[in-house]
């Protein structure tokens, strides 16, 4: 980049936040996406909303890319350079703006991180439910540019559900508000919506109006093991049936249960096909019944154990084996690669069925886990991405589980979101004229094509196999 | 530059397991527990993800070293609290360690912490009698009343700010101890790892941690021939002068007598836990080395085990006291020793223990971090009184000698010494049975 340019960021945000050294770019050229990775050509931390509109009228003029950036937990690659350009941090835009305890709403700036908001509110006895595994890291603006879901998703939904408003800049340098602290608000086409889960490809989102709604004052945890998938499958569907949402309700493949077992030895019987984690939040009463009745379920659905936890400290030895279910599989292999393809949820046993059946054909490790009541699975491929040979046939299991997700009406990306990792794929679920349709919002709002480019929209369609699952 | 670039590229292929980094999955939950990353303003760069990006960059020839990814590597601490935060159990100490050897070989000498780290590391630490010797001269300096006439004329203005508020932070010569009676039995026989500067600069404390060990009954040995832990050594890239020191130590303390090795140290305690992990390329002493880590235990968790905390219960309140406790990042994040030096502090009638908020973070001190990146250090420890204050104790408990001396500086820093002290855990639980 010219330094005349480089200069010019200087002037907009102050010299001590322009970054360009060999360890800074490499240290902005990746994200959480295993196997992606190019250098930006600067890296820029503003201030505020004005100045991010002045880079983004610099970048105009200049032709050059803007890769908004949070703290780089996504599992797309949609935070890694695509061809260049310049890397725009939060990290100075990390306050909370606004704690209104009248309308239940909290505004916040989007390099804050969502744990620390949670923590905040639950202070004041309020609740931020969105839990993406990675909050403890990741940054709002990114959870509302992805559009992240997490354990909870299942009863209280996803980061959409709780964004009541926005301030961006768009991709021509003008700053618009959408939404605000209205519970009700049709004023025009819904832009928060838009802007939400875009991806940083529609503009710059610069402060986020959450809605908070009160904190649960109970929570119950119990587990169960099946000696088949089918019945752990069956328990999900009876327990929904029976008019119960619980809080959470995480699924454990064999694979997964086996590889905690190796790494922790805490007694998991491996001779199992899949466990069952069951959460309820609310008050206590409610709380004692439903989780009651979700362990009676998956006792008369074959389950061949099931506990309550009698206390908190029992409740996090229960979740153990969820909670370390990534860091086990880690071990197995040196590349971990986690993919999130949903299915409606009376479609769960088949897909896990279908997942393994890919495995095998392609002779790929695979284990699956995931959150079972809302038919997000998180199907983990165990490889090396040294290994060329090996790659090519991960590509190829991936592309045929995305196939089998949609062929059962489900989706290729639950949680993670496109980037530039799912580009390639997104076709076969919205098909040509639905990618059209985006590509023409895209081209209204950046004609010039600077707003995180390479992401969403791919070059080339991979071709669809559709697969006979049989 | 080319050529420098070159040689630290092999370098790093020859000293830096790919595999270890392979182990990185780039998720990013060691982030926000990095206290670089956290006090450059979340900058990667600083953090323990965006460092083991940059030890695979060059090692993969994917950028070329300079002086920017260097100053990456030496601005961490070393405190590995990203190890207890990573999922993926990353070995980011081993990492680390491995680049800071890769570095010593590739890179010229030069730099004044250069000579800080020549001078400490090849000859200092090696021999202990040296260190004695030093010791020895800074007693004199205190005893002789030189100390008060040096801060009177403000020599120590000469130096940065956080050297004076070293200088001031050095220990108290040391007086005897009486000779022990034991309260408790015990079937416990422990040999006692002195560590060279708990030895010289804090002897006092090394006596305490005999007499409550034979207070409780437990019988203590304290083998000759032991050396420095080489854990200076080993963070700082130098192994080859600290390697002697390792096969010494497993030597000295090899017998089937004892049922542990206690040390005081926070800091050696995890390098001592380590040897093993040193040694398994060494087949003369692989099997040693792992008995040797084996046995390890520190001496809050050997005085739980021996049951001092039923002394401590009867004992009479020696005083009114508030007190909080800075957990060593060894200690903590490598040995995993949380409780039991807590649970020490809350059975002491008359103290109340409260928790300093962020306990788990470095202090700055790292070893010889605060002589060599002394801004980092001194930000750091702004925080980390921040926090002290909140707490107002009347003492700060340690378990290592670096962070006793940091906090001591910060103590100073905060000019708050007419209200605040800094000690090892070992000092106030014995004057709790001593009082």
């Amino acid at each position: 980049m010219k330094q005349s340019i480089i200069d010019q960021f200087a002037h907009i945000v102050g010299e001590k936040y322009v970054k360009q050294s060999t360890s800074e770019l490499l240290a902005y050229s990746y994200d959480a996406t295993a196997n992606f990775q190019r250098m930006p050509e600067l890296v820029v931390s503003p201030a505020d909303t004005a100045q991010i509109s002045a880079i983004v009228k610099l970048c105009i003029q200049e032709k050059i890319a803007i890769i908004p950036r949070g703290s780089g937990s996504n599992l797309a690659a949609g935070t890694v350079p695509y061809n260049g350009g310049v890397v725009l941090l939060f990290n100075r835009m990390n306050r909370i703006l606004d704690f209104d305890q009248d309308n239940l709403t909290i505004t916040v700036q989007p390099g804050m991180i969502t744990a620390n908001i949670c923590d905040y509110v639950e202070q004041h006895g309020l609740f931020y439910p969105p839990d993406p595994s990675s909050m403890k890291i990741s940054t709002i603006g990114g959870n509302v540019s992805e559009n992240s879901g997490g354990l909870r998703g299942l009863k209280y939904g996803v980061t959409k559900d709780y964004v009541r408003g926005l301030e961006a800049v768009l991709p021509n340098g003008e700053v618009i508000t959408t939404g605000g602290k209205l519970a009700k608000d049709v004023a025009g086409y819904d832009l928060t919506s838009l802007l939400v889960g875009a991806e940083g490809t529609l503009g710059i989102i610069t402060s986020i109006t959450l809605k908070l709604i009160p904190l649960p004052r109970f929570k119950k945890t119990s587990i169960a093991y099946f000696s088949s998938l089918e019945h752990a499958a069956e328990t999900v569907q009876e327990i929904i049936a029976n008019k119960i949402i619980p809080v959470t309700l995480e699924f454990l493949d064999k694979k997964t249960i086996v590889a905690v077992e190796q790494f922790m030895h805490i007694g998991l019987s491996t001779d199992v096909e899949a466990m069952l984690l069951f959460e309820q939040d609310g008050d206590e009463v409610t709380v004692d019944k439903d989780i009651m009745t979700m362990t009676t379920i998956a006792k008369e659905k074959g389950a061949t154990y099931t506990k309550i936890a009698e206390d908190e400290a029992q409740a996090l030895q229960l979740k153990t084996a969820r909670r370390v279910a990534l860091s086990a599989l880690s071990k197995l292999r040196p590349t971990l690669i986690l993919e999130d393809a949903t299915v409606p949820r009376s479609q769960l046993a088949e897909m896990v069925r279908r997942i393994n059946i890919v495995a095998d054909k392609y002779n790929v490790n695979i284990a699956t886990f995931g959150h079972a009541g809302d038919g997000n699975l998180h199907p983990t491929c165990l490889t090396d991405v040294r290994d060329e040979q090996e790659m090519a046939q991960v590509e190829k299991a991936l592309a045929e589980i995305f196939d089998g997700a949609l062929q059962l009406g489900g989706t290729i990306t639950g949680e993670h979101g496109v980037g530039e990792m799912k580009a390639p794929y997104l076709e076969w679920k919205l098909g040509e004229a639905g990618i059209a349709a985006m590509r023409a919002i895209k081209d209204a709002l950046d004609p010039h094509h600077i707003m995180n480019p390479g992401k969403i929209f791919a070059k080339d369609t991979k071709k669809r196999v559709v697969v006979q699952f049989g | 530059m080319a050529n420098i670039a070159q040689d630290v590229r092999a370098s790093f292929q020859e000293h830096v397991d790919e595999n270890l980094l392979m182990d990185c999955m780039r998720c990013g939950f060691c982030l926000t527990s990095c206290p670089t990353y956290v006090h450059l303003e979340s900058d990667e760069a600083n953090s323990p993800r965006g460092r083991i990006a940059l030890m695979k960059a060059v090692r993969d020839g994917f950028i070329d070293f300079d002086d920017s990814v260097k100053h990456s590597f030496d601005l961490c601490l070393g405190c590995r609290a990203c190890e207890p935060a990573c999922p993926a159990g990353v070995q980011y100490g081993s990492l680390i360690e491995q680049t800071r050897e890769a570095l010593h070989e590739a890179l010229p000498s030069k730099g004044v912490s250069k000579v800080v780290e020549n001078t400490v590391f090849k000859h200092l630490f090696v021999e202990q009698n040296n260190l004695s010797k030093v010791v020895g001269l800074v007693q004199f300096y205190q005893k002789s009343g030189l100390q008060k006439v040096t801060r009177k004329i403000g020599f120590m203005n000469l130096f940065p700010k956080n050297l004076q508020a070293m200088e001031r932070a050095l220990p108290a010569p040391p007086k005897k101890i009486d000779k022990v009676i034991p309260k408790k039995t015990s079937t416990l026989r422990v040999a006692f790892f002195a560590g060279c500067l708990m030895d010289t600069m804090f002897k006092t404390v090394n006596d305490k941690t005999i007499a409550l060990l034979e207070l409780a009954g437990v019988h203590v040995d304290v083998p000759d021939n032991q050396a420095c832990c080489g854990a200076l050594h080993g963070h700082t890239g130098q192994m080859e002068h600290g390697h002697q020191n390792l096969i010494q130590n497993v030597e000295a303390f090899d017998s089937d007598d004892y049922d542990y090795i206690v040390n005081n140290a926070g800091g050696c305690g995890a390098f001592l836990k380590e040897y093993a992990l040193h040694l398994k390329n060494d087949p003369t002493y692989r099997d040693k080395a792992a008995r040797f880590s084996n046995k390890q235990i520190d001496i809050s968790s050997l005085l739980v085990k021996a049951g001092i905390v039923d002394l401590l219960k009867e004992a009479h309140p020696t005083q009114q006291a508030v007190v909080t406790y800075q957990d060593s990042c060894h200690l903590r994040n490598v040995n995993g020793v949380i409780e039991p030096p807590r649970e020490l502090l809350k059975n002491i009638p008359g103290t109340t223990y409260v928790e300093l908020p962020r306990a788990n973070t470095c202090c700055g001190s790292a070893g010889i971090y605060n002589l060599v990146q002394p801004k980092m250090a001194d930000a750091i420890l702004a925080t980390k009184m921040e926090d002290v204050q909140s707490v107002s104790p009347q003492f700060i408990i340690t378990a290592n000698p670096g962070c006793l001396m940091q906090m001591r500086a910060g103590i100073e820093r905060e000019n708050v010494s007419d209200r605040m002290e800094a000690v090892h855990i070992v000092d106030y639980v014995y004057d709790a049975l001593h009082g």
